[in-house]
């Protein structure tokens, strides 16, 4: 398995496709970096406390923060990094010249989720490390601790949040002949959970309890928890909820009703310790990586039984 | 007796409910043949041979490749035969080199022996002129010297060749089988599928022949065509009346006549060109040209096609 999760990890870090996306993402830090460097002495305040995260999810006005950029790019990386994994292989004749190699069948596909996995840490530790380092230069507060360990948590986080894509991915090129239609597929999937559910959701609930300006505190209650429970179908809110909790203490809760309160009294509560930080998206962390499990177990199980056929 | 280092007994593989691509198979190759596998595209050749991996499960019946069941032991079998597939790829933007050395590294061949080696079968297969090149560049007959590189490169007591001569030029064919000939003088026992008969009358030493899952024939060249000797031969003549047919009929010996054309066809359980030629110019025909179709594969070959159908 060693030999094939060497090779793929040599062909990702010297191919074109890396270097874009590395360079995409480098940019897209650098951009979120100037602006949270711009903006973040009108955020913090003298007691405000864990101010070098903010550094991650400081925005601009009408310019997004760097949190943003990266459940962005996240998912596109993992895509790109598994969407040919095994089709390409197959379309290229390499597949049964790599199966007659004395090797067990799941090395292929262990060895390749792998190599896409270290990639993904890669960059993902790499952009990090990078607008950590910047932010720690120019706004000079050294993070303390605990906000070391959030940053850890949310490298971990992300890392799962990509190798979900990836293992749609390749579940998609395991199924798909072509690469492009695997490509397709991955990306509409992506489309679907991180544009439309969010508008699908919000539709949804206002069709079973609509409210307008009169409605009762309740009603608006329901209908936000209805919405959020709607949209947590997508993974991409999972990844936003259990970021913004890990990266910003004050968000006490991920209930709807409960943010819908906290907005309306116009104050986030005192920073949460990290425990409970934690605790409070531990369903978001724990949902990520079982759908990233699920979808590597489906392309397991289905590339272990397919049958090499002749024609 | 030779050691046998593949056998079959009753091998059969259906796909899906009713497509029987491989019927009850018994096929015994023993060290050190080259045995062509014969049959037209479809036959179930490859799946024979997917079979003989243990990438394919056979429906029922036995196989043991050096003693071993592929379906147990793929990785052990895997470790002895080297397999060409028909079309067979590489990483295209990989060198021949780099394609190479990762099948050493699949194969758990240190870096450091696998260079040398790689570098001296690049040279033996005609490549080491384009060593450096990506095998984007290649042709297609480079790319199967190439595979036949590959396989040589773990040093296999078997090696499956499934049509490895398919889409190339005439001197890229007769590269492929000088390689496949030396490989072959180094003890490397060969499985051959082809299609093209004339190719495998050049190296093989015994051939089976596979019809729809069946195997029809097998045995030595020689012996296929002993048992069903039938001399064919054609005449050309001109003024070709009955007369002739029936002059040329009345030879002791003599099975079938056709007239076509100009051309008659005689049909006969031994040479009898003297007497065939004698009985068209007394006749009052003229003799042409005569020819007898020499005993070759191919119509054996065709033979055993129709026969199984």
């Amino acid at each position: 398995m060693y030999a094939v999760f060497r090779k793929e990890l040599s062909d990702h870090l010297s191919s074109k496709r890396f270097i874009i996306l590395f360079m995409l993402v480098f940019l897209s830090a650098m951009f979120a970096i100037y602006i949270a460097i711009q903006t973040i002495r009108s955020v913090v305040s003298p007691t405000t406390e864990a101010i070098f995260i903010r550094l991650f999810t400081t925005s601009g006005d009408n310019l997004p923060s760097f949190l943003f950029f990266l459940s962005l790019f996240i998912p596109i990386v993992g895509i790109a990094l598994g969407f040919d994994a095994i089709n390409n292989e197959r379309n290229s004749g390499n597949l049964s010249r790599l199966m007659s190699q004395p090797i067990y069948r799941d090395s292929v596909i262990n060895g390749k989720f792998l190599a896409g996995l270290a990639v993904l840490a890669i960059m993902i530790v790499g952009v990090v490390l990078i607008v950590g380092g910047l932010g720690l230069r120019i706004v000079g507060v050294p993070p303390n601790g605990e906000e070391i360990v959030r940053l850890m948590a949310f490298v971990f986080v992300s890392l799962v949040y990509g190798a979900f894509w990836m293992a749609l991915a390749v579940l998609f090129s395991v199924f798909f002949k072509r690469t492009a239609t695997s490509m397709l597929a991955s990306l509409a999937v992506w489309i679907f959970f991180f544009f439309f559910l969010a508008v699908i959701a919000g539709g949804v609930a206002d069709a079973i309890v609509p409210v307008d300006s009169n409605s009762s505190v309740a009603a608006l209650a329901n209908n936000a928890t209805l919405e959020t429970s709607l949209s947590r179908l997508s993974p991409c809110t999972l990844y936003g909820e259990t970021t913004i909790a890990l990266l910003t203490p004050e968000v006490g809760s991920t209930n709807a009703t409960m943010l819908l309160i906290s907005t309306y009294s116009g104050r986030l509560g005192n920073p949460l310790p990290l425990e409970s930080s934690l605790l409070l998206v531990w369903p978001q962390i724990v949902s990520i990586i079982a759908l990233c499990a699920v979808c590597f177990g489906i392309s397991y199980i289905r590339f272990m039984r397919e049958e090499i056929r002749s024609i | 007796m030779a050691q046998a280092v593949v056998e079959t007994k009753d091998l059969t593989k259906v796909y899906g409910e009713n497509f029987t691509a491989v019927n009850k198979l018994n096929l015994r190759i023993e060290e050190g043949e080259v045995f062509g596998f014969l049959g037209a595209n479809g036959a179930g050749k490859t799946t024979t041979l997917l079979m003989l991996l243990g990438l394919t499960e056979p429906t029922s019946g036995e196989v043991s490749v050096w003693g071993l069941d592929p379906t147990r032991h793929p990785v052990d079998v895997k470790r002895i035969v080297g397999y060409l597939p028909e079309r067979v790829g590489f990483y295209e933007d990989m060198s021949a080199a780099q394609n190479l050395a990762y099948t050493a590294d699949l194969n758990g061949i240190r870096a450091s022996v696998a260079a040398p080696k790689i570098k001296g079968l690049l040279e033996t297969v005609g490549l080491g002129h384009v060593i450096d090149q990506p095998v984007s560049t290649y042709s297609r007959g480079m790319k199967q010297r190439l595979g036949l590189a590959d396989i040589w490169l773990k040093e296999p007591k078997l090696a499956f060749l499934d049509e490895p001569t398919t889409g190339i030029d005439p001197n890229g064919i007769d590269d492929v089988l000088a390689l496949i000939s030396s490989m072959a003088k180094k003890g490397i026992t060969i499985i051959f599928c082809s299609h093209v008969l004339p190719q495998v009358q050049r190296i093989c030493s015994r051939v089976g022949i596979l019809s729809k899952g069946v195997l029809v024939a097998d045995g030595p060249i020689g012996s296929l065509g002993r048992d069903s000797e039938r001399y064919r031969m054609e005449a050309e003549v001109d003024n070709a009346t009955t007369a002739v047919v029936d002059a040329v009929k009345a030879i002791a010996g003599v099975e079938d006549v056709e007239l076509m054309d100009r051309t008659l066809i005689v049909t006969a359980s031994s040479d009898l060109r003297g007497q065939v030629s004698r009985a068209i110019i007394d006749s009052g025909a003229l003799l042409l040209g005569m020819r007898i179709e020499e005993f070759n594969l191919e119509r054996i070959y065709k033979r055993f096609s129709k026969e199984a159908q």
